[in-house]
């Protein structure tokens, strides 16, 4: 019975009053490839950065729980603890100092060096760099992962691939590695070169290595994998042998849930095809950095609830910001029948779009300025509304403003001290309905809400998906919500589209099977179609 | 006890010290027995005088573009105009008007050369903008002495080029100041020239209700903001640089006609550190600005400077120690606010 | 029929073949001067200002010798920062000041000679590494801002100087001396005489002519070179140390006549502390220390992940650069001979900061090299400039004007492109 290198017993994690892990138990042996899965905000990252004691989670009230190391308890309250314990990081966003060699980035703060004629009066800082030994490390290590490359080429300029090796070289550089977790290590790579990259870890755990390998690409998780759990909602809700289960079992647990349907639509499918198309996108790409958009054509019809969902950088977030101009995109688009020019945001505003950004604090608000301000700001520009007109001048028009602000309160019962109040004191739901407010100060067709909850207490969160369906029932207007929560997707919307790798892996309807959705998710459903054929 | 800790908090450490040390001096003040009204009746003017190069700091400020250090780009273009109306041989208002009037449109337009230079370095508008402003004013020294004046009042009588400095007092010095001036008690109101800081003040606040300036805040507030809302960042920026410079040039024709010379050569060089200074001892920030922090920290400013030469004569009889608290002072609070920007960048 | 085509085939290629190496060779002499832009300008400006001033050759090679003597040292020890990178230092402002500080204490005290001028190392040495210290602790709260608030404390700390030598000298700090303190009791002079402290106390230790100077530097180049072909064996560094040879065989001889080049005397114990300097930073490059500055200077985020104290090492190179400023501006005032007391220090900064940017280097890069080469282009542009102002505008002034726009506009221009590149490169990432 060989002991665990790792266990982690009861983990339990909240965020200001939010419980994102609930009791979370991981087990990993030595030489064992662990594989944790499960949908954007299961709970992945947050337990990484608990084994890794991230600044960020000690300074947010620490966890509950207890980790043990080699069968020892231990406190990992710094990076540096964990490396100290032999736990190491292979990381989603490289590492690497393009200007140094492959050598200098293997060997970063471990260079090894040997005494000079200064060193011994000024201490360690000042002894030479041992080049010649620091190369002769690095082709261990690159040899270890099967790599050919000269040691002393510089970084700056490889290709990605190669990037994602350097960095497992560097991580079993340290000589007492015993535990190496893989954060989504082939979201970046080729085919050829994510097999290279399960090879290699499959050779590093014949040493003796645990490997804990975090992904949602569930055919390497079937190929690499000894053992799976499965993350939902910050619980674990399954942990099995990888004999003992499959593709397609594994989505379901991934997605599976109670859906609170929050609409009844008891409109026949015949009335769904009758619906007139308002905005017809074709062969979309959109050039947004973490999220492209490589080919989506979708129509979208008048007065529905559209969902576009996805896992994180698979591109649903990049089509309503394609659209609406924010980043460049390529492509062909009608609206209401007439060609709608793309690249311009202030075309997108004028004809009748209206955006709320997944990135609420970066692009959504103006922090230190009033509410109102913010509430009116658009139109203000857009339509030339909320301002008075003297001879040459504009001046802002204080009461109109203060009118439609008060109202815009009212109706979406935002808890403020007033129409004044600077927007940075709100809370998140608060701020979350301003930005709502200042998309429909506009009177738009067309709402693209992207990431409508996030960071939002359960409370708001129900009263902004009960606010979306309101503005739909009402006044008819045509929703498009884009969100990595299924569930929120799966409770309002008419149709909800699937993106995987920047294109369309397929439309649902939000009663469809969770298997389906799950497979969808994970990129899966058209390879299962073809195997099935 | 929590509004006053909140108090201390927004005015920062470095504005404390500094109205802390400016209530100690007047508190010296009249210990020393100095005659309050001349100095009260000093700082009014020189309140005045500065205004209006402190206010050109705001545009630049709340479109985004940082601490205008370039102002000396502007401040050429007022000496230009000033020159001008002295070769045109005017007097008076006409004199100080025509100025004002041809220096305008020289600035608008140097304005906007130099707001697509700063569009081309956003994150180093500070830096870029002072060698920016050394040079121009480095290479204006090479132009007073190129361009042909006439007048016998500005060129040098015997030699090449313009004076070092050209007296107004035979044609507008103080023209603005003892317009409708009156005493209140001993102490000299310069009405016409606190009316002129006023009215521009006002036009700037105008300004800043408008269209143009109300998106401009919002661009440099948070330009992905404005961006998404179909605002034209560059442009903003473009529209304050064009009037932080005029307004620069307009300020210093101001401050001429009440120092009464026009200072060439080497004299604009610094002149933009003071002006933010001032308004960073206002209250405001690298990123915001409001019109009452331009008389506030005008009026501080000066007034320290003003008490600090009698008061430390008194005390210790030899050396300019007004000239060496104006060094500590303005550049304590630049550091100051320096530090507060920075940090706000680091924070993710 | 197949012979013809086969050779066909053979003259086709040799003809792309040399083609290629044609745009291969257009292509790289358009990389070398692009990338050296900023000096090939130079070079052509001081060659047309040499002209146009018609000075004797005598004139600005004695001129020149002493500049860079005095200035290398300040120009080099803005390297370090450089490398961490935190930009240009404006801040060895703070160490100049040090080292006046040091020597009034020397000059009161009227240690002549060497050992005034050790004494002065010793006296400046720790108050330079305290003032390091408080700057780098700035710098670390200004991050992104490094230079204006380098900058601006460069200033600060002038108020406090002017503070203390103005008005605490003979009211707090008690100093009776008629020659350096002000007829009134309080205060320094403005100008302090240092030959009798430590006027050309460095300086004339060794001095030998420019030829021999000139000879010895040949037969430096040429070992170096030797040495690099019996390393790798290639023949061009064979042919340049030949070259190195023969030129410093030329040097030597010249020895033997009346040149020129014998009347100017070379001060070798400085050019000895200035190779000092080159060799110190390359060797710091070569350690640990060196090895955190380069990583925290590419990546400061990268390098906090992978354990290293960031804000401790941006500190340690400012205190190295305050530090060495010191002591260049030590050299500097030994050679000049006089303290100007409230001035001497204030236009250090920009001009080191000039000569190092002529030199090629960036904000982001530089090296001892740059440094070196920079410091004689400036200083040859600088004097020379008044002269040709007067011959091609018919007024001097316009020259001196004209040197002072140069170093201005070169620092502005310099930060200009730096910024621009940035934004660049941030623009291709995002569109990625």
């Amino acid at each position: 019975m060989s002991e665990s290198i790792l266990e982690m017993k009861d983990i339990e994690k909240e965020y200001f009053g939010n419980k994102v892990l609930k009791g979370i138990n991981i087990n990993v042996k030595p030489g064992e490839i662990h594989a944790i899965v499960g949908e954007n905000g299961a709970g992945k990252s947050t337990l990484m950065n608990i084994l890794f004691g991230m600044p960020v989670i000690h300074s947010t009230g620490g966890f509950k729980g207890e980790i043990y190391f080699n069968g020892k308890k231990t406190e990992i309250k710094c990076p540096k603890d964990a490396m100290n314990l032999g736990i190491g990081m292979v990381h989603q966003e490289f590492m690497l100092l393009p200007s140094f060699t492959i050598t200098e980035n293997i060997k970063l703060n471990r260079e090894k060096t040997k005494n000079n004629f200064l060193s011994k009066i000024m201490g360690e800082k000042v002894k030479t760099l041992d080049m010649k030994a620091m190369g002769a490390d690095s082709r261990k290590s690159l040899d270890k992962v099967g790599m050919t490359i000269d040691e002393w080429a510089m970084v700056e300029g490889l290709p990605v691939g190669y990037m994602q090796f350097i960095e497992i070289a560097r991580e079993i550089d340290k000589s007492n590695i015993k535990l190496l977790v893989f954060d989504e290590p082939t979201a970046v790579l080729t085919e050829s070169e994510a097999e290279h990259l399960i090879d290699c870890m499959k050779k590093l755990a014949e040493e003796g290595i645990g490997i804990i390998f975090i992904t949602h690409r569930l055919d390497e998780v079937m190929m690499a994998a000894d053992s799976i759990t499965v993350l939902r909602d910050g619980e674990m809700v399954a942990n099995k042998k990888r004999g003992e289960t499959n593709v397609v079992e594994l989505a379901e647990l991934m997605v599976g849930r109670k859906i609170e349907r929050l609409v009844n639509k008891n409109e026949s499918a015949e009335n769904e095809e009758q619906k007139e198309t308002i905005m017809e996108i074709k062969n979309l790409k959109v050039l947004m950095p973490g999220e492209e958009v490589k080919d989506v054509s979708l129509n979208i019809k008048r007065g529905e609830i559209l969902g576009i969902g996805g896992l994180a950088g698979q591109g649903k977030i990049g089509i309503a910001n394609g659209i609406m101009g924010l980043y460049e995109s390529k492509g062909e688009v009608l609206f209401k029948g007439k060609a709608f020019k793309l690249n311009n945001t202030s075309e997108a505003l004028k004809s009748g779009l209206a955006f709320v950004s997944e990135d609420r604090r970066g692009v959504g608000l103006l922090l230190d300025k009033s509410m109102e301000l913010n509430i009116v700001i658009s139109s203000m520009q857009i339509k030339n509304e909320y301002l008075k007109k003297i001879g040459f001048f504009t001046q802002m028009d204080s009461k109109n403003i203060r009118k439609h602000a008060l109202k815009m309160i009212n109706e979406l019962d935002i808890r403020c001290r007033g129409p004044q109040q600077k927007v940075r004191q709100l809370s998140g739901g608060n701020q979350q309905k301003i930005c709502i407010a200042r998309a429909l100060t506009l009177k738009p067709e067309i709402l693209f809400v992207s990431e409508p909850t996030r960071g939002i207490d359960i409370g708001a969160k129900k009263l902004i998906l009960d606010l979306l369906v309101k503005l739909n029932k009402e006044q008819g207007m045509t929703i498009v919500m884009t969100s990595s929560e299924l569930s929120e997707l799966r409770a309002i919307s008419d149709r909800i589209v699937i993106i995987s790798k920047g294109k369309i892996e397929g439309i649902l309807k939000p009663d469809d099977s969770d298997a389906d959705f799950g497979l969808m998710m994970a990129g899966h459903y058209h390879k299962i179609q073809k195997e099935e054929l | 006890m929590k509004k006053f800790n909140k108090l201390l908090n927004r005015l920062g450490i470095a504005r404390i010290i500094i109205i802390l040390f400016f209530i100690a001096l007047c508190i010296l003040a009249v210990v020393i027995k100095l005659p309050i009204s001349m100095l009260l009746s000093e700082t009014i003017m020189r309140t005045g005088m500065y205004g209006i190069l402190v206010l050109a700091m705001v545009p630049g400020i709340i479109s985004g573009t940082g601490l205008n250090f370039g102002i000396p780009i502007g401040i050429i273009c007022g000496l230009v105009g000033g020159l001008y109306s002295i070769e045109f041989n005017l007097n008076g208002f006409t004199g100080f008007f025509t100025a004002v009037a041809i220096s305008i449109p020289l600035a608008a337009a140097i304005g906007y050369g130099y707001g697509l230079l700063i569009n081309k370095v956003k994150g180093s508008e500070m830096m870029v903008g002072t060698y920016m402003g050394f040079s121009a004013v480095s290479l204006m020294c090479i132009g007073w002495l190129l361009i042909p004046f006439n007048s016998p009042a500005i060129k040098w009588p015997i030699g090449k080029g313009v004076r070092v400095t050209i007296s107004l007092s035979e044609r507008y010095a103080k023209v603005l100041n003892n317009f409708m001036n009156f005493k209140i008690g001993e102490v000299e109101i310069p009405t016409g020239l606190i009316l002129f800081l006023f009215i521009n003040c006002l036009f700037m606040w105008i300004f800043l209700r408008s269209k143009s300036g109300v998106t401009m805040k919002a661009a440099g507030d948070n330009p992905k903001f404005a961006e998404a809302s179909g605002i034209n960042v560059d442009k903003c920026r473009l529209r304050g640089i064009i009037l932080s410079t005029v307004l620069g040039a307009v300020g210093i024709i101001v401050y001429a006609q009440s120092y009464g010379f026009y200072q060439l050569y080497q004299s604009p060089m610094m002149m933009g550190f003071p002006a933010v200074a001032s308004i960073l001892i206002g209250g405001a920030s690298t990123n915001d600005a409001k019109i009452s922090h331009v008389l506030v920290g005008t009026f501080l400013f000066q007034g320290l400077l003003v008490m600090a030469l009698p008061i430390t004569n008194e005390i210790v009889k030899e050396g300019d120690l007004s000239e060496i608290v104006r060094i500590i002072v303005s550049n304590g609070i630049i550091l100051y606010a320096l530090t507060k920007a920075g940090g706000g960048e680091e924070c993710e | 029929m197949l012979l013809l085509k086969q050779v066909e085939v053979k003259n086709v290629s040799k003809t792309k073949i040399s083609v290629n190496k044609k745009s291969e060779m257009a292509a790289k002499i358009n990389k070398i001067l692009f990338d050296n832009m900023v000096t090939i300008l130079f070079i052509v400006l001081c060659i047309i200002e040499i002209i146009l001033s018609g000075q004797s050759a005598y004139f600005i090679l004695n001129e020149l010798v002493a500049r860079i003597a005095r200035n290398s040292f300040l120009v080099l020890s803005l390297i370090i920062p450089v490398i961490a990178g935190m930009g240009l230092n404006f801040g060895i402002v703070i160490g100049a000041m040090a080292a006046q500080a040091a020597i009034i204490a020397v000059a009161h005290w009227q240690i002549k000679g060497i050992l005034g001028f050790l004494l002065c190392i010793l006296l400046s040495t720790p108050l330079a590494i305290l003032l390091g210290y408080i700057t780098g602790k700035l710098l670390n709260k200004t991050k992104g801002q490094e230079m204006i608030a380098s900058m601006i404390f460069g200033f600060f700390a002038n108020g406090i100087y002017q503070l203390i030598f103005l008005l605490l000298i003979g009211t707090i700090i008690p100093m009776k001396d008629p020659v350096i303190v002000l007829s009134s009791g309080v205060g320094i002079k403005n100008t302090i005489d240092l030959s009798g402290s430590i006027k050309y106390s460095l300086d004339n230790l060794i001095k030998l002519p420019l030829s021999i100077t000139l000879a010895i530097i040949c037969f430096g180049f040429m070992v170096y070179y030797l040495w690099k072909y019996i390393k790798k064996r290639e023949k061009k560094n064979l042919f340049v140390s030949l070259l190195f040879i023969i030129a410093g065989g030329c040097f030597a001889v010249i020895y033997n006549y009346e040149f020129m080049l014998n009347k100017i005397n070379v001060p070798i114990a400085t050019m000895l502390l200035i190779l000092a300097l080159c060799f110190f930073n390359n060797f710091i490059c070569s350690t640990k220390l060196g090895q955190n500055f380069k990583a925290v200077g590419q990546n400061m985020h990268i390098a906090g992940v992978s354990g290293i104290n960031v804000d401790k090492v941006r500190v340690n190179a400012i205190i190295i650069s305050t530090v060495l400023a010191a002591w260049g501006q030590l050299i500097f005032l030994q050679n000049i001979g006089t303290l100007n007391t409230y001035g001497s220090h204030e236009q250090v900064g920009m001009f080191a900061i000039a000569s190092l940017l002529i030199g090629g280097a960036t904000v982001t890069n530089a090296d001892n090299k740059q440094a070196i080469i920079g410091t004689i282009l400036f200083h040859t542009m600088f004097i020379v400039s008044p002269m040709a102002g007067k011959n091609l505008f018919g007024n001097a002034q316009i020259g001196e004007y004209f040197r002072v726009f140069v170093v201005y506009g070169v620092i502005g221009v310099s930060l200009g492109l730096h910024a621009w590149k940035n934004q660049y490169e941030k623009n291709k990432l995002m569109k990625q």
